[in-house]
């Protein structure tokens, strides 16, 4: 049961952290014809996509093994990593795979990727989608809606297969079951975090974004019961959420410092692949119904701007629903949206009266001492006052 | 280089005029903003790009531009107090220093050098920079004030078309044109007044006419010499054109601005004794160390005969904008969309931009500063240089340090880059024989 489960879990792992992307090579040779489709974090309707036949592959950054060599020549020294992995895996032709990127102004940052990819890649078709960010507005379902239309023409020009309501109802299907079982791995970590560590459901998780949905969905199908049916003792461990993850992510080793010291019993680690939170509705019309959903049944991240999800109450939220007694409130060095949420993230905490750690972190961090010294010293520190 | 130059200039009639008037302007916007503070009326706080001036002057809200008054401190030596401020309570080092500033003043009793410094009573930000959004929800949580996020959506990659036929266009005005009409409501509420539109009328028509006005100012620069400086001058420009857009005023400016440019060019005088290099900036200047970092072009006679900067904070007037009166509301959202695309997207893909900018203005090379505090303008900075130097053959120059951040000014590292950008224009130069 458990090789069964450490299998599954070492196929994620590569197709997480293998900068030479196995698994998309994989489809490709399984799908002659196939074409994938980029996209740039934090949030792409891939459904789409996956309706008319392209992979998905949700672009991320790398840690340590992918060495930056062009990527600094093109992009200024005061930005995060994630944008010079991302460009790096670009630059050294590692995604010449790709048929079409896309990226959506996050940060402003991000929003020179596109220049930079168009300047770099000329014959490829790299797209910007401009995600509503007055998504409160009235007006905002109808231009997402006409914004996904739009995509969705280029995506059928470049594939040459059109997008009807019955393939994108199909793969709203497909995504449904993938946010559903990932809801359920989320479940067992509130519920019994003793169960699975933090890189293990993190590497069950990010895998959605970077191998064809399908063969996610039967991993993830089986690795839920073996997990459940673990007997795991629970320990004397703090109880903790993190937060900062929805964009560039930690790199695994600083994950793992975490668990060792604390059961992370939820997090935002790619938060666009649970973006949506409640099952895309089966009937009518398909892509209004993801239009609507993006609008109006979804997480939250520090880019986006929707004052009927103030991000403070929304952790507040994340909190009290995961039971958690204190939180990480991270943020990617050189981050602006990430660096500034965390004042709000900060000042809401300690009028809850919720402990939390402050701290930044880097992709390409190697040395882990001084992170595990801090979130050591936090959680003794709280054990120690809660006992 | 280093000889002492003797300026030789005709007496102008118009000389000083525009200097003149942008003081008594500044001074009297702060003035303005004081008053309002003062008497509780309510300010509101909005960004050079997409300010949407022209509603909020309908209603005769005051406008508070804390970019413009962020600049300020750091031109008046003062940035650094008010940065620290912010940190103090938990800003990073790393975010736009502008908003620091911003936070610092409030933080530390509103006093700005200039005047006080108003709290807002309702927020208008745009998409045009992220962190504009980010920054008015500082202070949504601070003063509890309302905040519209104007959302305009912007360039969208390869292939693009953005012609006023297209579905794509037609789609973003209706989501444009909505907003509009929300922000009209919601200034409204927030004033007490009611909604006038012949009002709304009469301020496009002056925005019109300053736009008009603004193209001839920025097409001086075509002469030789060019009569003045983008960056030192080019910034009063720029910050009266935000300040008083769409008010009489704002037009009347204008008005001197060119008078006074004319003349120079009739007689001859540039903004250097000696033009020798013609520049075109990319980023922003560096407010903390402002006449340092011009006078290390000057010292090479370089002078700046355009800047990026005053087109993509102009709000559309240096690219042609035009409303049509007969359709006020529906007119402000296309011309809005039309202008801003090339202006706030433009920053990202603007290399075609510069290329066409280097060739009409005769420019010798590109200063690209870019600047730790504005990632939106300056990310990308390092491979719009390369694609320049390669696709249109024109030399380009990259430092860095910040607006208003002055522990990032390295004054021999910035001498040394600039000294040794002059010296390869030199030698180009010695090359082709000119
Ligand atoms: S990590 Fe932050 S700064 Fe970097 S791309 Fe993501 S949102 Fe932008
Ligand atoms: S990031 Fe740049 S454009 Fe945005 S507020 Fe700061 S200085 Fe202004």
């Amino acid at each position: 049961m458990e090789e069964e489960l450490n299998e599954i879990i070492e196929e994620c792992r590569t197709a997480v952290e293998d900068p030479e992307y196995p698994a998309v090579h994989q489809w490709l040779e399984e799908n002659s014809n196939g074409k994938v489709l980029g996209h740039f974090q934090v949030y792409f309707p891939e459904e789409i996509a996956h309706a008319a036949g392209m992979l998905p592959l949700k672009m991320k950054g790398f840690d340590s093994s992918v060495q930056i060599r062009e990527a600094d020549a093109h992009i200024a020294a005061f930005v995060c990593s994630i944008l010079r992995t991302s460009l790096e895996q670009a630059l050294s032709g590692r995604i010449d795979f790709l048929s079409m990127y896309v990226t959506h102004p996050i940060c402003d940052a991000a929003r020179h990727l596109n220049g930079v990819w168009t300047r770099q890649f000329p014959e490829l078709s790299c797209q910007i989608l401009y995600l509503p960010q007055n998504a409160a507005s009235p007006h905002a379902p109808a231009y997402l809606l006409a914004e996904y239309r739009r995509i969705a023409g280029i995506i059928e020009e470049i594939t040459g297969t059109s997008i009807t309501d019955e393939s994108l109802l199909a793969s709203i299907e497909l995504f449904n079951e993938n946010r559903r079982l990932l809801r359920e791995l989320y479940q067992i970590r509130r519920e019994t975090p003793e169960q699975i560590g933090l890189t293990d459901s993190y590497l069950l998780m990010a895998a959605a974004g970077a191998m064809p949905r399908e063969r996610h969905n039967e991993l993830l199908g089986r690795a839920l019961p073996l997990i459940r049916a673990r007997d795991n003792h629970p320990q004397d461990k703090l109880r903790i959420v993190f937060e900062g993850g929805y964009c560039e992510q930690p790199p695994i080793e600083m994950l793992s410092v975490l668990q060792d010291v604390a059961y992370v019993v939820d997090d935002d680690f790619m938060i666009g692949l649970r973006w949506l939170t409640e099952d895309v509705p089966t009937s009518g019309d398909p892509m209004r119904n993801l239009a609507v959903a993006y609008l109006e049944t979804s997480d939250y991240s520090p880019v986006q701007r929707d004052p009927r999800k103030p991000k403070e109450d929304m952790l507040l939220k994340r909190i009290h629903q995961s039971k958690a007694e204190a939180a990480i409130v991270a943020a990617p060095k050189m981050c602006e949206p990430g660096l500034e949420e965390q004042v709000a993230y900060d000042n809401a905490l300690t009028a809850a009266g919720i402990p939390h750690l402050i701290m930044e972190f880097e992709e390409k961090t190697t040395n882990f001492e001084q992170a595990r010294m801090e979130i050591e010293t936090f959680a003794e520190s709280l054990l120690f006052e809660f006992v | 280089m280093e000889t002492q130059k003797v300026a030789i200039r005709p007496a102008l009639s118009q000389a000083g005029n525009t200097r003149t008037a942008s003081r008594a302007l500044m001074d009297n916007w702060w003035k303005q903003l004081g008053e309002a503070d003062a008497a509780a009326q309510p300010v509101a706080n909005t960004f050079v790009m997409g300010s949407l001036a022209e509603v909020l002057n309908t209603f005769d809200i005051p406008m508070s531009f804390p970019e413009i008054a962020a600049l300020q401190t750091a031109v008046k030596g003062k940035a650094m107090d008010y940065l620290l401020a912010a940190e103090d309570l938990g800003y990073s080092p790393d975010i736009c220093g502008y908003v620091k500033v911003d936070i610092g003043l409030h933080a530390t009793g509103r006093d700005h050098p200039l005047g006080k410094y108003p709290k807002p009573g309702m927020v208008v930000a745009s998409n045009m920079c992220n962190t504009y959004i980010k920054w008015a929800e500082v202070w949504e949580r601070q003063y509890g004030c309302p905040v519209f996020v104007l959302d305009l959506p912007g360039w969208r990659g390869t292939g693009f078309e953005y012609d006023s036929s297209s579905e794509t266009f037609r789609n973003d005005v209706k989501y444009v044109e909505g907003q509009i009409r929300d922000l009209i409501s919601l200034s409204a509420e927030v004033s007490g007044k009611k909604f006038d539109i012949d009002k709304l009328r009469e301020i496009l028509g002056n925005v019109n006419r300053m736009s008009e006005l603004y193209q001839s100012i920025l097409a001086m620069n075509k002469n030789k010499p060019a009569p003045f400086n983008a960056l030192t001058e080019g910034i009063n420009y720029m910050g009266i054109a935000n300040i008083l857009r769409g008010l009489p005023e704002g037009v009347e400016f204008m008005e001197t601005v060119l008078a006074e440019l004319e003349e120079r060019v009739a007689h001859g005088v540039g903004a250097l004794t000696d033009e020798r290099y013609r520049l075109l900036l990319v980023g922003t200047a560096c407010y903390t160390n402002f006449r340092d970092f011009v006078g290390m072009f000057e010292r090479w006679d370089g002078v700046f005969v355009a800047s990026e900067y005053m087109s993509y904070a102009g709000g559309g007037i240096d690219r042609g904008l035009h409303y049509d009166l007969s359709r006020p509301i529906e007119s402000l959202a296309e011309q809005i969309l039309i202008t801003s695309q090339p202006s706030m997207s433009g920053i990202f893909f603007s290399h075609e931009w510069q290329a066409k900018m280097a060739e009409e203005y005769d420019v010798d090379g590109i200063c690209y500063h870019g600047v730790k505090s504005c990632r939106t303008t300056a990310a990308g900075l390092p491979d719009a240089r390369e694609w320049l130097l390669n696709n249109a053959g024109v030399p380009g120059l990259f430092i860095q340090s910040d607006l208003v951040d002055s522990r990032l000014w390295a004054e021999a590292q910035m001498r040394n880059r600039i000294d040794a950008f002059f010296e390869s224009l030199q030698s180009r130069r010695v090359q082709s024989g000119v």
